[in-house]
Order: structure tokens, then C-alpha cells, then sequence
């Protein structure tokens, strides 16, 4: 049960009532008073009980989680789903047999979840929320295999003193490059172009 | 197919109550037509379409092996 109303003596009494048939506490729900109800003549005369709506309020970081399960279902994909939470960033690590069709090529089909994923989040969210979702590792992967990527790339600027355009990478990818490279005396990096094509140049110094 | 589409847009809109998802079968290719209420419009879409994009991305991964080609419309 998610949303029930109750009655009582006072608003108090009510809420209360709703409280332990709803068995939850008063921080975990949504209060709305319906009626304040009146005490009436010698509290029996023309008194009138306080009703009050209350409702469970929806934990949005499960609901996320949910949302992945019930997508995933969708595509055959039973997944297991373990959620680190640290300040504002919430991490879904997914865990299945056959989770390459959720990656897609270069991850381009977990990016796109990725960014479900946070809209469904901050949808009915008060607080602000950033989402990583990985599936088996792959990010930390993808982040070895563009750090030496970028290594690559920055020699290959250097050796033909030349820019290098990358090919266009969603802004947490680009991120990794610029830190990989943000020590190299040699070159400098910079993002061109607009988004969704936005790219990192490597440029000789 | 029809049950992800329903899945993905029911998380983002705030009618939920009126998404209608059509499914019309053509000879190469299945076509999904999406609907959701005037006011949600801007959510299933997205500046310069990013959400539409990123619905049809997901949608089209989850394609069966061996079916035809699947599209999807959005309003």
C-alpha cells in the first residue's frame, strides 16, 4: 500500500493512525490535510474528524533501479543490479549473461540507457542526481582503452606536428582524455565542434 | 518491442496515463508510432531531439535476431 487516508480526533491522531497502517515513519512520507476537522461543543456537539491523505513517497534511486530491471526484462536481459551512492552520483553496476546487446557498439547503447536512466531519476526527484551506469566493468575498460588511445594520438600529433581530431565522444568519455593528456608537455587538448558531434583535438605546442 | 517502448516513456512523461504506442507492420520493416500527451511532447523529444535519440537507440538494440527492420515514430 501506497497512499491511504486516515481519520482521527486531531490531525495528529490521524496522521499517526496513517503512520502505523501504512507501518512507516513520518520522514518517509507526503502529508496532505484534508480536513482539519473541529472540536466541537464540549468535544461531542457538532465535532468533526481530521482527515489526512498520506502517502509513501517514492524513494527515487529504487525507483531507477526498477526502471533499469523493467527495461532490461524488456530485452530479455535478466540483470543483477549493485548501486554505490556518493553525495549526488549514483553508480548502477549491471551484471547479466548476455550484456553486450546492452552496451552496443563503442557503448553507444549504454550511453543512451545512461541518459534514460538520469532523466527517469531527476524526473521525480527534488534533488539532483548525476548517473554513471556501467554494465560489467565496461567503463573502466573503455577508460584504459582511451587513455592509451590517447597516448597514441598524442605521439602521433608530436611525431607529424600536426592537430589530430579524435572521433566525437559523449563529454564524460572526452574527460578522460583530457586528464590522460593534461600533463604532456608537448601537446595541448581542446573540444571542437557541437554536440552530439563534439570531438577532442590534440594540437602540437 | 511494444511493452520497452511503454517501459522507457512511462518513466519520463508526466501522463503516463496517455502514452499510445501503434504498431503497424509493413513489408520491410515493423513501425512503432508513438503519442504522449501534448504537454509531454518535450520530454519524450529533447533538445535538438537527444531523448528521442536516445529512446531509439535502446528500442533498436533490443531488436530481435532474424525480425524485420524496426522503426520508431515519434508523434
Amino acid at each position: 500500500m501506497r497512499e491511504l487516508t486516515a481519520s482521527g480526533q486531531t490531525v495528529e491522531e490521524a496522521v499517526q493512525s496513517a503512520l502505523e497502517q501504512l507501518n512507516t515513519t513520518r520522514d518517509r512520507v507526503e502529508i496532505e490535510v484534508i480536513d482539519e476537522g473541529k472540536k466541537g461543543l464540549l468535544g461531542v456537539f457538532g465535532s468533526k474528524r481530521a482527515y489526512v491523505k498520506v502517502k509513501i513517497k517514492k524513494n527515487p534511486i529504487e525507483a531507477a533501479e526498477n526502471f533499469i530491471h523493467e527495461v532490461a526484462k524488456n530485452m530479455n536481459i535478466d540483470v543483477e543490479i549493485a548501486t554505490t551512492v556518493e553525495g549526488n552520483h549514483v553508480t548502477f553496476e549491471m551484471n547479466a549473461e548476455n550484456i553486450a546487446l546492452l552496451i552496443g557498439k563503442r557503448g553507444q547503447t549504454l550511453n543512451a540507457f545512461q541518459y534514460l536512466v538520469h532523466l527517469a531519476l531527476n524526473r521525480d526527484s527534488d534533488e539532483y542526481y548525476s548517473v554513471t551506469l556501467d554494465a560489467e566493468g565496461y567503463r573502466g575498460r573503455r577508460k584504459e582503452t582511451l587513455e592509451s588511445l590517447a597516448g597514441k594520438m598524442a605521439d602521433k600529433a608530436v611525431r607529424l606536428n600536426k592537430k589530430v581530431a579524435l572521433e566525437p565522444m559523449p563529454a564524460f568519455e572526452r574527460k578522460i582524455i583530457h586528464s590522460a593528456l593534461q600533463d604532456h608537455e608537448n601537446i595541448t587538448t581542446y573540444s571542437d565542434g557541437a554536440e552530439p558531434h563534439r570531438h577532442i583535438v590534440i594540437k602540437p605546442n | 518491442m511494444k511493452a520497452l517502448i511503454e517501459t522507457i516513456v512511462t518513466s519520463l512523461v508526466d501522463h503516463p496515463e496517455d502514452i499510445v504506442v501503434a504498431e503497424r507492420e509493413e513489408e520491410s520493416k515493423i513501425v512503432y508510432h508513438l503519442t504522449v500527451n501534448q504537454e509531454d511532447v518535450g520530454k519524450v523529444i529533447g533538445k535538438n531531439g537527444r531523448i528521442a535519440k536516445a529512446i531509439r537507440t535502446v528500442v533498436y538494440a533490443a531488436k530481435p535476431d532474424g525480425n524485420k527492420r524496426i522503426y520508431l515514430d515519434i508523434m
